[in-house]
């Protein structure tokens, strides 16, 4: 708001924020991990095609250690590690971006809606009270069973279990996401500046875009920070239970959990996938940081 | 008779191993851990085997099973045959005689009055019992005098150790579930949860679904046993859980059910406090083949009907070319380990009752390949996949979820690429697949899918009953709401003819010539029943825990009174 | 607020009446059936006796208006007869488990105390980590310590609880032989030794929850905390001269606990939902580990009363967090 050279200059507000978010050490660092998560789990599996082994062959190198043949070393079957974590890593992460995605934009419009408009309130808060209370494995259950075949016959089973599951953690996490941005918005929609935008008639939608979307950014982040890492273990245990994805497609949180038998003999089993995991999270939450702070003006630009 | 060889028993154990010397209730508590909690202890209203082994150690039978698969005495004076007159010579009724001054653990007397009882129990159409077979056949049970049964059957039964006979089928107190016949069975939540019984130990607290805790009979047949004061069963947690608890940490004596991967058993039991024991009953991991056709695009009710026969699995060739490409040791060097062994058979055990079949054991990778060439199916197009009439060769490969099995199918599914087959995965929850819900596509009743994975036994060394699954008259249908046992939709004449005789012939030696035709013939005849690991049961106990006997007929915990603590 | 806490009161009433259906219907729809558990040697015919015995094959509408008339009318009455010893609900049928044939009342009854111990106390010391940390590390924004707090907390909810608790139980089990892996639940504290054991016992699943309570707590308070201390106000508090602790413990955490404390009211319902994995994974019989058995054993009754009381509890503490909020920030009106 002092600085006014940034507002005159003719790229606008989002070079602005870009340059704010490159000075941003933590964020940058986020940015360059899970890009290179995103584009090793993107290629991997074309630069790196494990040697094709027959069964005999494979069970006779199973749990190594990691090697110059097998970087990660190979699992109880004698598959090599890299390869299936590269395979893995592709749906992990697009479950974790895609369910995370929808259940913030989900649970802001909802949580933004019902925080402004004050008739809306009762009815999307209620809403959220009953996807709150309802019991999710009985209704996962339930959404696989009715929907599972349908989709598969429309665009094949991979890909049907793949929109079943992001639609189904999406649609069951969106409700902390609302709650927060609710509150947050109470108290916004009170404060002088939003009051004076009113007061000189601005109409609600860009009171919402200009004043309040803004504010509520960090507690949203925070939410998608944990979306994230929440999505990528809901797979998991949906795997676990037979819902998620065929049980030849690995994904890190299958990994994780099929290396846990394994844990006390070969922990590398479960150091991998939970490295990976963990990276993830840890990069989002950091882009996440860097993006509040290079969206804040009274930060920006000082 | 019984107190003197006790006596002669204790007396050679002190001279023998001082440590097994032990009057009742001197070496503490016992602590056991079942991966599944208990959540009753009547066996007549779960039929679930954690409850069942645990209620053994309070209720019991008038005559018990060995690990050897042989009928041993337990609250009768011996085992009724036709030399000695129990069994009358038409097989239509056996007598069993109680042993004189039995007494429940409330001090009353148990007579034969409570076995009649517990015959109506069981039989109340609005009960639900989980165990009417075994009180199947019966027309009458009676009190001949205070200390004797008779039990009438309809008419010859070549097999009358059903009624009374394994912790299956244990008698209970007339005095305590009297009021709970029929439809108030349920209702009855004391007497569900801490029976009044004859066993080495009887209930003193029952907490739903996590522990039982017991304490020594203090009337109990054998005034030496049992040596534990005490015994704990608490239940939750997984399978390495439990038996890291016993083999690792040594908090527990005794875990069952420890079924975890070779190389986790390997360096649990380095750790030296316990060990891996395991008992072979006939529990058989198999594929079953479908015979019917369960393409998505027949209309619902015709689905994996007998309606429409397989379009692949139809032909015998295809269907053994499958069995031939698997190599049932890597199978179970990877899942089992010394929990299991290659085999060929649906009844693998007890010795004289399997069949001799072992023309699987070996993979005949190149046998397979030929038999598909033979079929006509042929790799026409080069995508590595073979195809007959322009159709490819796919297959849907379906089981529960469960590392190991999702480690078979992995390996499988390699061998079938290789064979030229294109295999789809899926894993179903086992609650589902089990559970029979019509209303469900994934229960392994509807099947449907072109082959499944799952393991199924026989409760008894007597295979009759196991046996009747394959009759056409059990195939799972719309009709039957699909329920039945006969899985693939198998359905000959001859087997059924066959398996009739075997219902009515009494000789043993003949019944087990007849049960090892009818293995065959859904075996390596017909290639209906792919058997791939006979699997054992796997418990872990602990060093400290002496006496321990592991059994696959009968409860695990069937001779719970012998155990000691090793000093 | 007397009136709109009222109102919201009343409200409920419909709201949970819907959810109770809704919550009915799913459970009922959901695939398996009770007979899952039973072995394959039972055959068919007995099954189905077995099912009918159960009432489990009375169409749904039926079973939905008796588990009504037994929630709303039989147990409480129960509970009545009782306190007074007097008859209203005498021959009449509680909500009995199919799994256990035992009432879900007596079921819950029992395992509500461990529950409330292990993953209540859990959640307090995670609030109690997770507050601190927040604050320091918002204070000194990019420190030594923020960095690591950050990495703790990212470690904390990346790593799921089936992980942690079992890496918990190989190192101070297995390895150390600190703690035990198992939670006694007939140990009764009577003096010190038992004292100390339910402690020890309590250690590693309280360790396990706490750790993924603080991570989450931590990271919301260490957000607001960031977002109030470039607040004018805060700027100005400190151009009057007011030292630091004053600024940063009287003005920015004031504001800053308003949206902490909603967080944490919201995860209440949680404690008492108990904590799934982890209360199955040390053996702890909480109502999370009876809710997953009853899921896996498809006991429809237990579910849906289970289900149904943590929806009650949600509602609750949804409008406690509402309250909470006018109370904090004066600004909020409710009517």
């Amino acid at each position: 708001m002092t600085d006014t050279s940034a507002a005159s200059k003719p790229s606008g507000p989002l070079r602005d924020v870009w340059v704010q978010f490159r000075s941003h050490k933590g964020a940058m660092f986020g940015l360059i991990t899970l890009s290179i998560l995103i584009v090793a789990v993107m290629i991997g599996p074309y630069l790196w095609v494990p040697e094709k082994l027959s069964v005999a062959q494979a069970i006779k190198l199973k749990n190594q250690g990691p090697s110059f043949r097998f970087p990660l070393g190979t699992d109880q079957l004698g598959r090599d590690m890299l390869a299936r974590m590269l395979l893995a890593g592709r749906i992990s992460l697009a479950v974790g971006l895609v369910a995370m995605g929808i259940a913030i934009v989900f649970g802001t419009l909802i949580g933004v809606l019902a925080g402004y408009f004050r008739r809306l309130d009762g009815p999307l808060m209620r809403l959220t009270d009953m996807f709150l209370a309802l019991p999710l494995i009985p209704l996962l259950l339930v959404m696989v069973m009715l929907f599972r075949d349908r989709i598969a016959g429309i665009i094949g089973p991979e890909l049907g279990a793949f929109t079943l599951i992001v639609f189904a953690i999406g649609i069951t996490s969106w409700m902390a996401t609302a709650r927060i941005v609710r509150g947050e918005v109470l108290t916004l929609k009170e404060r002088e500046y939003v009051l004076a935008a009113r007061s000189i008639g601005a109409r609600p939608n860009r009171i919402i875009l200009r004043h309040i979307l803004p504010n509520v950014i960090s507690p949203v982040m925070v939410a998608a920070t944990l979306g994230v890492a929440e999505a990528i273990i809901t797979e998991s245990v949906l795997s676990f239970l037979g819902l998620g994805f065929p049980p030849d497609f690995p994904t890190w949180g299958r990994l994780l959990y099929d290396g846990l038998q394994y844990m006390q003999v070969y922990p590398e089993r479960v150091v991998w996938p939970g490295l990976a995991i963990s990276l993830t999270v840890l990069s989002v939450n950091y882009i996440g940081d860097g993006l509040r702070d290079a969206l804040d003006p009274r930060i920006r630009g000082r | 008779m019984k107190f003197k060889t006790a006596l002669l028993g204790a007396a050679a154990a002190f001279v023998l191993a001082p440590a097994a010397y032990a009057e009742r209730g001197t070496d503490g508590e016992v602590k056991l851990t079942f991966p599944q909690a208990v959540s009753i202890m009547n066996p007549y209203l779960s039929g679930g085997t954690k409850d069942i082994y645990a209620s053994s150690m309070v209720l019991e039978p008038l005559a018990g099973l060995t690990p050897e698969g042989v009928l041993v005495p337990k609250l009768v004076t011996e085992i009724p045959t036709k030399e000695n007159g129990g069994i009358s010579e038409d097989m239509t009724s056996i007598t069993w005689k109680l042993l004189p001054d039995l007494k429940w653990s409330d001090g009353t007397a148990v007579t034969a009055d409570d076995a009649v009882f517990t015959w109506q129990y069981c039989t109340d159409p609005a009960g639900g019992c989980s165990q009417a077979t075994k009180y199947e056949g019966i027309t009458s049970v009676e009190a001949v005098d205070a200390s004797t049964i008779k039990v009438t059957f309809s008419g010859p039964k070549a097999n009358p150790y059903t009624a009374f006979v394994s912790a299956l089928a244990p008698i209970l107190q007339k005095k305590q579930f009297e009021a709970c016949l029929g439809a108030a069975a349920p209702t009855c939540t004391d007497a569900n949860n801490m029976p009044v019984g004859t066993g080495p130990f009887m209930v003193t607290g029952f907490t739903v679904n996590d522990t039982v805790s017991m304490a020594a009979n203090p009337n109990y047949r054998d005034p030496a046993k049992p040596a534990f004061a005490t015994a704990v069963i608490k239940g939750g947690g997984d399978a390495e859980g439990s038996a890291r608890v016993v083999m690792e940490t040594g908090e527990f004596d005794y875990a069952w059910n420890t079924q975890i991967p070779p190389d986790t058993q390997a360096s649990m039991t380095a750790a030296g406090k316990g060990q891996f024991v395991v008992a072979f009953g006939t529990l058989v991991e198999r594929i079953e083949m479908n015979t019917t056709d369960p393409s998505p695009d027949l209309p619902e009710g015709e689905r994996s009907t007998a309606k429409h026969p397989h379009p692949i699995l139809s032909d015998i060739k295809v269907r053994t070319a499958l069995s031939k490409a698997i190599d049932r040791s890597i199978l179970v060097e990877v899942g089992y380990g010394a929990g299991g062994k290659p085999t060929c058979n649906v009844i693998p055990g007890p010795a004289d009752w399997a069949s001799a079949n072992d023309g699987c054991l070996t993979q005949d990778m190149e046998g397979a390949k030929a038999l598909l060439d033979e079929a006509g199916w042929t790799d026409t197009d080069g995508d590595g996949i073979r195809d007959k009439d322009g159709k490819p060769l796919n297959i849907l490969y379906q089981t529960t979820v469960n590392p190991i099995r999702q480690d078979f199918q992995a390996l499988i599914k390699d061998w079938w690429t290789e064979l030229g087959v294109n295999v789809e995965l899926k894993a179903i929850d086992p609650g589902v697949f089990f559970g029979g819900d019509p209303g469900s596509p994934d229960t392994f009743q509807k099947f449907y899918a072109d082959v499944e994975m799952y393991a199924n036994n026989s409760e008894s060394p007597d295979p009759e009953s196991y046996l009747g699954q394959y009759q056409c008259k059990n195939a799972p249908r719309p009709e039957t709401q699909w329920q039945g046992e006969n899985i693939n939709r198998f359905c000959t004449p001859e087997y059924d003819a066959l398996y009739a005789t075997l219902a009515t012939t009494t000789d043993i030696a003949a019944r087990q010539d007849i049960a090892k035709k009818l293995n065959d013939m859904v075996t390596k005849d017909s290639m209906i029943v792919v058997p791939l690991v006979h699997r054992g049961t796997l418990s872990a106990h602990s060093n400290a825990l002496g006496g321990v006997q592991i059994n696959a007929w009968d409860s695990e915990l069937w001779n719970v009174a012998d155990w000691f603590r090793v000093k | 607020m007397l009136t709109f806490t009222l109102r919201r009161l009343l409200l409920a009433i419909p709201i949970l009446l819907v959810i109770s259906l809704v919550i009915f219907l799913l459970v009922d729809l959901a695939p398996g059936s009770p007979m899952s558990e039973i072995p394959l040697t039972v055959p068919p015919d007995v099954r189905q006796r077995m099912i009918e015995a159960l009432g489990a094959d009375q169409p749904v509408f039926v079973r939905y208006l008796l588990w009504l008339k037994q929630f709303f009318w039989v147990e409480p009455m129960t509970l009545v007869d009782g306190w007074f010893g007097t008859t209203f609900a005498a021959g009449e049928q509680r909500i009995l488990s199919w799994q256990s044939r035992s009432p879900v009342f007596t079921i819950i009854g029992q395992r509500i105390p461990q529950t409330l111990t292990v993953v209540g106390t859990a959640y307090l010391v995670g609030i109690l980590i997770a507050v601190p940390i927040g604050i320091y590390s918002a204070y000194r924004q990019y420190s030594v310590f923020d960095q690591a707090g950050t990495l703790f907390a990212m470690i904390g909810f990346s790593v799921p609880t089936f992980f942690s608790g079992t890496l918990f139980i190989i190192i101070f089990a297995v390895w150390l032989g600190w703690f035990p892996t198992k939670y006694d639940t007939t140990l009764v504290v009577t003096d010190w030794d038992s004292f100390v054991q339910r402690i020890r016992q309590m250690a590693l699943p309280v360790m396990t929850l706490g750790l993924a309570n603080a991570a989450a707590i931590s990271r919301y308070m260490r957000s607001s905390m960031l977002d109030n201390m470039a607040m004018d106000y805060v700027r100005t508090a400190r151009a009057k001269g007011m030292s630091e602790r004053v600024v940063v413990l009287r003005h920015v955490l004031r504001n800053s606990l308003i949206p902490v404390v909603t967080v944490i009211a919201l995860g209440i319902p949680s404690i008492f939902g108990g904590a799934i994995i982890t209360e199955n994974l040390f053996g702890v019989n909480g109502i999370g580990a009876a809710l997953i058995g009853a899921i896996h054993a498809n006991d429809i009754p237990m579910v849906q009363t289970l289900a149904f009381i943590f929806a009650v509890l949600i509602v609750l503490f949804n409008l406690i967090a509402d309250i909470i909020y006018g109370l904090l920030d004066p600004r909020i009106r409710y009517d």
